[in-house]
């Protein structure tokens, strides 16, 4: 028996695609002692997940294993036949996914999925399986377990699907369990009870455990070794405690400074103009508007209701010139609702808005695009990738408005204007030719941002603009975000279910849930002082990790 | 039990949602039968050469004179009362004429239908299962022309080959063989008759006469099943939770059977409905070629014989046909998958 | 747009009978427009000397029963065929995309209202309600149009409906309407043109499936009438003479009805190996 539960070495995986062969993973190394933590961070694209499919052999057709060996215990897995890996399969490892509710069979209740896992392996009586079941689902802190034996996933919400698929994780008592980023598209507080269950059956149960995630304060919060994969490489294996300290390899120094945590500021995150954006020809545009003493906005008891639903009840707040004021909520919370209302593109059931004087709450939401408001209020939608329409040019992206708002026809006149807009987010105007496929991420989010600025607006809503963004990625588009403001004298509404991000962002953060306000104070009072019991169970279930405190313990 | 009820109440739900569109085709019916050229009044009168007089009382009896939303009304009570009017060529009334032919057309469309689904379903299993092969290939060109060729011309090649060249095939004329009684018209399903009296080799002289036709239907549905099949299947191994039952360790036949089949067939169900509902309609093709003496040639005869009476009642019978198979597919479909209920 | 050009090219070289399909498709629609030049014989004069001639040098498809050259007839069919069915898909594909995407962009009662109605139709036998509108209306070409072009519009309403659905809730939606675009804007400048390449698949398919509709409606005796060289007339007339062993007056029709199918679904896949945005990087 070797010292190490799992031992990968030189691991290569290779893709055929269309295009030819893509080596997803060059040379891994890994290793895991029994009963310890793993954690693999990585951007989208570095290979995590791959190396995770590959130790389990579930890659995909397209996928092969082309080098290096994976030890688990005794046996190498890159030779085991199909039928040695699928009983190694639930009593040796398992795995649990990303969106547990697809993860799960969709026409089979969580009782028939959970005795096929444990029939797939031990042949037990049927009052035996029974008995096992409910254990199952009380170690994974289930209420209602014979109501939750009878359900399908789609009558039970996210967490609990997860939760489920936990129970069928650890079914046959593995020695190794590999989370696939298990707590994306769930809500923080959701999250962190999803990862405490995880940690606290691995210490009972003495698992191993390796965490895949793109959230490093996840990764520190719950792994005793941390290593960083970027393209397909390991670039650096390290304790967390050392790797969060003191970060050796220039990525891991990168990817650290740049994910916010509960202390850091826009300067932290150590951004270089090189690392994404082009330097550009810009220069400043227009001094910052003077505060005027009555706010820009002002909503009042705005209320909102979907076919008996309450959406939003009765939220009111205000937004003065310049002020940037955050929107923070769970999912559900109602706060892109609002955020669609204030940006007049669905209609409040009941309360009003007021723009800078005017009532714009009362003109209807299918006439507000012929308003004179319409190109002082604009927004940054979520997902860039999401938000350009596929057969328009970043070129047409960000003439739309300008066509359709500021009446532009003349195509030098165009043109000046959409490349003045493009320099103001540092977009390559050599790029303006492309279409979104063609632009990667932070390039996409600039176009979206470019679109919004497009007609100067005063008030811009962004509705979580950075959510599907990479950490690096979020950190350079923040602070051109940031920076615009302070240049154009824009107002900010940052809804965003992120308070780290929030609170960089913004002066004041109000709170939401269920549809209601919770607590409203300025950033700092609402970090250090939180009022309301829910607030707190935010803030604490945020993943983070401070670098000071990791480097005076390492 | 509680299932039970929920797919009882599932099943009440979608039978009244369907009503409206049973109204829907009555109403079509009506207005059809009011925009079709010729004069009602001159059908029902005693003899083709009436004066204008008799005529006119015809009308009144007829109720023509009154207003339409009356003679709505009429109509609606004369179908309630199964009095679907009577048909000109045959002398017949219309429910009867209708009564005796519809099961050669059942008997037709539900041989074909099951022999396309057990080709299509294996076949579309086993190509999804190895996408890219031989295989795989193989059953895509035989469903690209399946589909091409219309039934009129399978049929006659059909014929020709299995008939006129190789003569293994009966005469293409009907349902029974020459020299065949036709047995006393228990269920009028004639493979289901003659085994209830046992009289074998009508038995098998009957089949004989609906290989042909039966195969014609099934090859030109084949393809569209087979098609949703494979489609379906190959989504559904390549979903998520196929991934999870493979990180289980299921074995593999666990994970293509319960997991992966069970799945797939819930779009071909629905497919199934649709199939059923165009095959009724391709009827008329097949059942002219093979002089079956289906409820599609009546139709078509009557039409092309301008006697509306027995088209009027085919749409009608269509329409019940296939609210009764919409039924009988959002049934299936609320028994498989637990998630429809919800919405 | 070159990059979709040398896309289609590398999906031609991939599956080659795409581009087999496109050539035949091009050859059958080359026969269609120079008809009237290259028949070998009248299409219409018979001569019933020659009647029921088998294919010979010079009758390579033979004669029918009243020693019209089939040849000839086939390819003025050709042209009749092709035309009746272009002109039914642009009809039920114009109004179709147009009624679908606005009632699926509009969404909720109305979009649940066109939804049940195409439901219903698409469900009834769509084969008789031609056979029922084409007799109510009268034999003739146009009707022959008009019907087929009405059983495939629920298809196009279906199919517009369900590709603006999946892109109503898009991000850039909402962001065009941002920009100040009104919901019309939204739907024929933003929507339409987004689903335009998988609606291209959807008519290449279609178009084979209104050949076989409008042929079959001929077959039956309704539609296009006896004289016309027609593909469905020609085999309904040659259905006569199977049984004593005349073939060709049924196999050339029946094929050359098969051969345009094909071409079309085949082209139709091929499109969308071209079109589809997963195949491509």
């Amino acid at each position: 028996m070797s010292e190490y539960l799992l031992r990968v070495k030189d691991l290569h995986v290779e893709f055929t695609t269309r295009n030819g062969r893509v080596r997803a993973v060059r040379g891994v190394s890994l290793a895991l002692s029994p009963g310890a933590t793993l954690g693999i961070v990585g951007e989208s694209g570095s290979g995590k997940s791959v190396t995770a499919y590959a130790i389990t052999k579930l890659l995909d057709r397209a996928g092969r294993i082309t080098g290096g060996s994976i030890e688990f215990g005794d046996s190498d897995l890159v030779s085991a036949s199909y039928e040695e890996m699928r009983r190694l399969r639930g009593p040796a490892i398992s795995m649990i996914f990303q969106n547990a509710r697809g993860a799960l069979n969709p026409i089979r209740t969580i009782g028939q999925q959970l005795v096929d896992a444990l029939s797939a392996h031990r042949r037990l009586s049927k009052e035996k399986q029974q008995e096992r079941v409910l254990d199952l689902l009380a170690a994974v802190m289930l209420k209602d377990p014979e109501r939750i034996l009878r359900s399908y996933p789609h009558q039970l919400s996210g967490g609990m699907c997860q939760r489920a698929m936990i129970a069928l994780a650890i079914a046959c008592e593995p020695q190794l369990l590999i989370a696939d980023e298990p707590t994306t598209g769930l809500d923080v507080t959701t999250q962190k009870t999803v990862m405490d269950l995880v940690a606290r059956l691995a210490t009972e149960r003495k698992m191993g455990v390796i965490l895949i995630t793109h959230d490093l304060g996840l990764a520190a919060r719950y792994c005793q070794n941390i290593a960083v994969m970027q393209e397909g490489v390991v670039v650096e294996t390290a304790p967390a405690t050392q790797l969060f300290g003191s970060p050796q390899h220039p990525y891991t120094r990168r990817l650290v400074a740049a994910s916010p945590t509960a202390h850091s500021t826009l300067d932290d995150l150590g951004v270089d103009a090189e690392s994404d954006g082009v330097p550009s020809c810009r220069k400043t545009l227009q001094s910052p508007r003077t505060s005027a003493a009555r706010p820009l906005l002002t909503a009042k008891d705005l209320t909102k209701d979907f076919s008996g639903f309450r959406a939003v009840d009765s939220v009111s707040f205000d937004i003065a010139p310049g002020e940037s004021v955050g929107l923070v909520g769970e999912s559900g919370s109602g706060k892109s609702t609002i955020s669609r209302i204030i940006s007049r593109l669905i209609d409040k059931s009941q309360g009003s808005v007021v723009f800078d004087g005017h009532d714009i709450g009362d003109i209807p939401a299918s006439d507000f695009h012929g308003s004179e408001f319409r190109r002082q209020i604009q927004i940054v939608f979520q997902d860039p990738h999401e938000s350009l329409n596929p057969r328009y040019t970043a070129f047409d992206c960000i003439a739309h408005p300008l066509r359709r708002l500021d009446r532009l026809i003349g195509k030098r006149e165009t043109k000046r204007r959409v490349e003045e807009c493009a320099e103001r987010v540092e977009f390559d105007c050599a790029l303006l030719t492309r279409f979104p496929h063609q632009l990667s991420g932070g390039q996409k989010a600039r176009v979206g941002i470019a679109r919004a600025i497009a007609t100067n607006p005063r008030l811009l809503i962004l509705d979580e603009p950075t959510a599907a963004l990479d950490v690096s990625v979020q950190a350079v588009v923040l602070k051109l975000l940031d920076r615009l403001r302070r240049e154009e004298g824009l107002s900010f509404f940052f809804v965003s279910h992120d308070l780290n991000v929030v609170r960089m962002l913004c002066e004041r953060i109000i709170v939401m849930a269920s549809g209601r306000v919770v607590e409203e104070a300025s950033s700092l009072e609402l970090f250090r002082a939180p009022q309301t019991a829910y607030t707190r169970e935010l803030l604490e279930a945020i993943p983070s990790f401070d670098p000071r405190r990791m480097r005076e313990i390492g | 039990m509680r299932a039970v009820i929920t797919i009882a109440h599932h099943t009440a739900r979608r039978f009244l949602a369907s009503i409206p569109a049973l109204l829907g085709v009555l109403v079509f019916t009506f207005l059809m039968m009011r925009v079709l050229p010729g004069d009602p009044a001159v059908f029902f009168a005693s003899d083709p050469n009436a004066g204008p007089e008799e005529i006119e009382q015809m009308r009144k009896t007829l109720g023509l004179d009154r207003p339409l939303p009356v003679q709505m009304a009429y109509y609606f009570r004369d179908i309630a009362t199964g009095n679907l009017g009577r048909s000109m060529t045959t002398g017949q009334p219309v429910v009867t004429d209708l009564a005796e032919r519809l099961p050669a057309s059942l008997e037709l469309t539900v041989t074909a239908l099951v022999l396309a689904l057990s080709l299509a379903l294996p076949l579309g299993v086993l190509a999804a299962l190895y996408p890219g092969t031989l295989l795989d290939h193989a059953v895509r060109f035989v469903c690209s022309l399946g589909v091409c060729v219309p039934t009129f011309v399978s049929g006659l090649v059909l014929i020709y080959v299995f008939y006129v060249i190789l003569g293994i095939a009966p005469d293409p004329t009907g349902r029974l063989g020459a020299f065949d009684a036709p047995p006393p018209g228990i269920t009028g399903l004639l493979l289901v008759d003659f085994l209830i009296v046992g009289d074998f080799e009508s038995w098998r002289s009957a089949l004989s006469q609906l290989i042909l036709p039966a195969s014609t239907m099934a090859l030109f549905v084949l393809a569209p099943l087979a098609r949703m099949t494979r489609a379906s299947m190959l989504a559904v191994l390549g979903s998520d939770f196929i991934r999870t039952a493979h990180s289980l360790g299921l074995s593999r036949r666990k994970v293509i059977i319960t997991y992966g089949l069970r799945n797939a067939l819930l779009p071909v169900i629905t497919i199934t409905g649709v199939v059923f509902s165009t095959m009724l309609g391709a009827n008329v093709l097949v059942e002219k070629v093979f002089a079956w003496p289906g409820v599609g040639s009546y139709a078509l005869d009557a039409l092309l014989a301008s006697d509306y009476a027995p088209v009027q009642g085919f749409v009608l019978l269509m329409a019940s046909v296939f609210v009764l198979v919409n039924l009988t597919v959002d049934t299936l479909y609320g028994i498989a998958d637990p998630r429809v209920t919800i919405e | 747009m070159s990059a979709t050009l040398r896309h289609a090219v590398w999906v031609i070289r991939g599956n080659p009978i795409t581009g087999v399909a496109v050539a035949g498709l091009s050859f059958l629609i080359g026969i269609a427009l120079f008809a009237p030049w290259i028949q070998p014989y009248d299409p219409l004069a018979s001569n019933v000397q020659m009647a029921l001639q088998p294919p010979s040098a010079a009758h390579w498809a033979g004669t029918d029963q009243l020693g019209r050259d089939i040849l000839s007839r086939l390819i003025a069919a050709t042209r009749l065929d092709l035309a009746i069915a272009a002109s039914a898909v642009a009809v039920s594909f114009v109004i179709g995309a147009v009624i679908g995407s606005i009632s699926g962009y509009m969404g909720g009662r109305v979009d649940r209202v066109v939804g049940r109605i195409v439901d219903v139709f698409m469900a009834f036998p769509l084969f008789v309600m031609a056979m029922a509108m084409v007799a109510v209306l009268g034999n003739r070409v146009e009707n022959i149009i008009i019907a087929t072009a009405f059983i495939n519009l629920p298809f196009y309403i279906r199919f517009a409906r369900a590709e603006v659905n999946v892109r109503r809730g898009a991000g850039w939606v909402e962001a065009a309407r941002a920009c100040g675009d009104s919901h019309m804007q939204v739907v024929l400048l933003s929507l339409l043109p987004n689903i335009l390449p998988a609606m291209v698949v959807q008519i290449t398919l279609n178009l084979g499936w209104a050949i076989l509709n409008a042929a079959g409606l001929s077959f039956l005796g309704l539609g296009v009438t006896a004289p016309t060289a027609e593909w469905g007339i020609m085999v309904a007339e040659g259905a006569r003479f199977i049984l004593s062993g005349q073939w060709w007056l049924v196999a050339f029709p029946g094929a050359a009805l098969m051969f345009t199918v094909l071409c079309f679904n085949l082209v139709g896949d091929g499109l969308r190996d071209v079109l589809d945005p997963r195949m491509r990087t």
